[in-house]
């Protein structure tokens, strides 16, 4: 004889657990929930999702880091639904409503990287593993933006890179996990040089001064590249010392050569005092052979322009974004100035373009995973390549998938003979189209690097 | 010919600057036996001090003007000085221009006064204590006083340009027979080089022709024999402690149009003037003057085109390397003093 274990109760409880189970909508059952809490290193599980804003906030790009942070802050107030929402309103996708990320409320934390890439490491792996961090953004160093970007691909965290310029970033140090905004040291070199052809003439003689480091490298191989290709070349190139401040002991040997253009692959404190001096040597009033003597700075900082106060006027560089855009060029750069709107009301003056391009990065972010539905790094990385979009500022870009590399306008800017305060030291020369400045993933000065597979993580 | 010119020229005012820093610092070294590693921080405050008289001369009231706006569509709102209202415009623009050299003035109280106190203060507590704690605390005062300046003045390099009279540059090379546009030095890079020279022979001179000078200078020689006379030569040494501070802060105020002042720029300077120091001979205030001009001159060469092209990176190294060969041939400096550090 047997005996049945079922009891009508049994039974009932059984069936009403099953049937409501079946009667749940898909959507907590489908592959959104499985990804989004799930399967990836710092799956959020509560009603906040944090996001980790890597920034030198000591050390000599400080400022620099501070802006960038000040932008984070509004982009994280917009995506809340606070504030103004900026550029949400100017983006050409939608999927931003200002509900947060997935419904989840943004918070962040912030790390210091001092310019220092074992210090920028160890903090970027303090906020992934203590505080939970999902994603990863901020630089304004591409040594930092190189070995923070390696860190995330480790641990299985989005990076989305500040203010990095160096070409290696998404060169040869490519990873699947790291996408960047800003341009790179081939673009400047690219956009620079049809002006400085119109600007300068075809023969020219060029004396380069390169900081001795990996980004001064890229960004005098990409400048003399684009420049000799049309017509000029070069006659010297010296390698200065990162630690250098007084550069007058390398400004003479320029005026014993035969140079009539000098370009300074320096960035921040080393371009405040190799233009300093020279111009203090008279190399702007300076004529060679009947042709008025030139600088170039391939990389400007709105920030350190300050630095060197009047010694930019008529300078020729290039950035990736200027707060005047869309005043001056019209709505092709749609979003600027919302953004400058935004920024400039929360904090009295124009955002930098170290600002912006953090900005960007951090709704982009929050846009590909809410159209990927899922925080997972792989859906994210599927989100964002090849996404083509709009009114951020730039005009329209592509974010390419073989190389996590936006491609879109260059901003030729040339310093003021007579800036009307500290925030307007450049005016727009020129913009020279993404596609004058769009190069192969496989193009020599990017050779050798490999996105490799997204990593989830855990 | 023209070239070895240029660079003698840029080793003057180069070496000018780690002579004055070099100059002070061998001075507290010779009086109060301490390693100051905050020197360059005394040099670095020293700028600050330009930048400050500078900001407090440009102290302004906001006007609104209707008639421009600014970067938001709003009314601009523009700064007058107050300076402008006190002294008519014109006159208070010229007082503006002529900050970094009117700024002495305020530099040289203030900076005897932080050197007074940084002595009293912490330093003496330290003057029987091992060389290695010395260095520690001076160079943690050092990152202390560099973060406070950062606080308030962020990091970013500050433009503190020299009176526009002394803007540009002037064609030596045409002077001496060269060819134009050979040998061209800026204006302001001489007024340097002049200013050290100054500050050097009135620092001599003091020590030399005043009693203060010749109590101290015996001091030097022999702490115990001029205390045993009954002379309270602390307090003389404390004041040569603020005379160096002063000597560090004159040439940080003078070198600001030079290069923009930021909070880095004492380190920048600290490990080379210890290697003045120390190639000139600890203690010798001869020595700190020679070695700071020579080894200006030697990095300015170091960095010739030519030079370059034969010993790639040598302009790196090439002080150090200076500084091997003074050590190995004259273990104490080229004008050291036997005894000193030796003990």
């Amino acid at each position: 004889m047997t005996k049945s274990n079922f009891t009508r109760r049994g039974v009932l409880k059984t069936g009403a657990v099953a049937g409501a189970g079946l009667a749940t909508p898909t959507i907590f059952t489908s592959r959104v929930w499985a990804d989004g809490h799930s399967g990836f290193t710092n799956a959020p599980t509560g009603d906040t999702v944090t996001l980790g804003f890597n920034v030198p906030q000591s050390g000599p790009y400080a400022d620099e880091g501070a802006d960038e942070l000040r932008a984070f802050e509004l982009a994280v107030e917009h995506l809340n639904g606070e504030g103004d929402g900026g550029m949400l309103s100017t983006f050409s996708s939608k999927a931003l409503e200002g509900t947060g990320i997935l419904g989840k409320k943004v918070q962040f934390v912030t790390g210091d990287t001092q310019t220092k890439s074992d210090a920028a490491r160890a903090s970027a792996r303090s906020m992934i593993e203590k505080d939970g961090a999902v994603m990863v953004s901020g630089g304004s160093s591409s040594g930092v933006a190189v070995a923070v970007q390696a860190l995330c691909q480790e641990a299985g965290i989005i990076f989305m890179a500040g203010l990095t310029h160096s070409n290696d970033t998404t060169g040869k140090d490519r990873k699947a996990n790291g996408f960047r905004h800003f341009f790179n040291s081939y673009m400047s070199g690219a956009a620079l040089a049809p002006i400085l052809a119109a600007q300068y003439g075809n023969d020219r003689k060029a004396y380069h001064l390169t900081a001795d480091y990996n980004w001064g490298y890229t960004t005098e191989e990409a400048v003399r590249s684009s420049t000799e290709a049309m017509g000029w070349t070069t006659v010297n190139s010296v390698k200065t010392p990162l630690t250098q401040t007084d550069f007058s002991s390398y400004i003479a040997p320029v005026l014993q050569s035969e140079a009539d253009v000098l370009v300074l692959n320096h960035y921040g404190g080393n371009m405040v005092n190799s233009l300093t001096n020279a111009v203090q040597f008279g190399l702007r009033a300076r004529e060679v052979a009947g042709k008025q003597f030139e600088i170039v700075v391939p990389l400007y900082s709105e920030l350190m322009a300050r630095g060197a106060g009047e010694n930019i006027a008529g300078i020729l560089g290039s950035q990736n974004w200027d707060w005047k855009l869309e005043n001056q060029l019209g709505a092709r750069y749609s979003g600027t100035n919302a953004f400058v709107q935004s920024f400039g009301t929360k904090y009295g003056f124009p955002p930098s373009q170290a600002a912006h391009t953090c900005y960007v990065q951090t709704l982009l972010y929050a846009d590909a995973v809410t159209r990927a539905g899922s925080f997972n790094p792989c859906a994210v990385d599927e989100a964002l390549a090849d996404f083509e979009f709009d009114g951020l500022g730039n005009g329209p870009t592509l974010y390419r998938a073989a190389d996590h590399q936006c491609f879109k306008d260059v901003v030729v800017v040339r310093g003021k003979e007579n800036p009307e305060n500290e925030f307007d030291l450049v005016e727009i020369v020129e913009v020279t189209p993404a596609d004058q400045v769009t190069y192969a993933p496989d193009h020599p000065q990017f050779a050798g690097g490999s996105l490799g597979e997204c990593n989830p993580g855990a | 010919m023209d070239a070895i010119i240029l660079q003698i020229l840029n080793g003057l005012d180069k070496g000018s600057a780690y002579a004055l820093i070099a100059l002070g610092l061998t001075l507290i070294f010779g009086t109060l036996g301490v390693v100051n590693f905050a020197h360059g921080a005394l040099f670095m405050l020293g700028a600050f001090c330009a930048v400050t008289f500078s900001r407090l001369l440009q102290l302004s009231h906001t006007v609104i003007d209707e008639t421009q706006k600014d970067f938001l569509g709003n009314p601009l709102k523009v700064d007058v000085p107050y300076i402008y209202e006190i002294l008519g415009e014109s006159a208070g623009a010229a007082v503006i221009d002529w900050a970094v050299p009117l700024s002495l003035l305020m530099a040289i109280p203030v900076m005897i006064a932080i050197g007074v106190i940084m002595e009293r203060g912490l330093i003496k507590h330290f003057y029987k204590r091992p060389h290695a704690d010395q260095i520690l605390v001076t160079f943690g005062l050092a990152i202390v006083l560099q973060e406070i300046i950062k606080y308030f003045y962020g990091a970013n390099p500050i433009p503190t340009p020299a009176p526009d009279a002394f803007i540009g540059s002037f064609d030596f090379g045409a002077m001496i027979g060269f060819d134009a546009g050979s040998i061209v030095y800026p204006y302001w890079r001489l007024v340097y080089f002049f200013f050290a020279a100054v500050i050097i022979a009135a620092v001599f001179a003091f020590l030399q022709f005043t009693t203060f000078g010749m109590v101290v200078r015996a001091g030097m020689a022999d702490r115990e024999t001029v205390t045993l006379l009954g002379i309270d030569i602390d307090k003389r040494f404390t004041m040569m402690f603020g005379i160096a501070a002063a000597v560090a802060g004159l040439a940080g105020v003078m070198y600001t149009p030079i290069n923009s002042p930021n909070y880095h720029m004492g380190m920048d300077f600290l490990v080379l003037s210890f290697v003045v120091v120390v190639v000139g001979g600890m203690g010798s205030l001869p020595g700190a003057v020679l070695a700071g001009f020579l080894l200006g001159i030697v990095e300015a060469f170091a960095s010739m085109t030519q030079v370059l092209e034969i010993l790639p990176g040598i302009n790196q190294i090439v002080i150090y390397l200076v500084a091997i060969v003074v050590l190995l041939t004259r273990p104490r400096g080229l004008m050291g003093r036997k005894g000193v550090m030796e003990d």
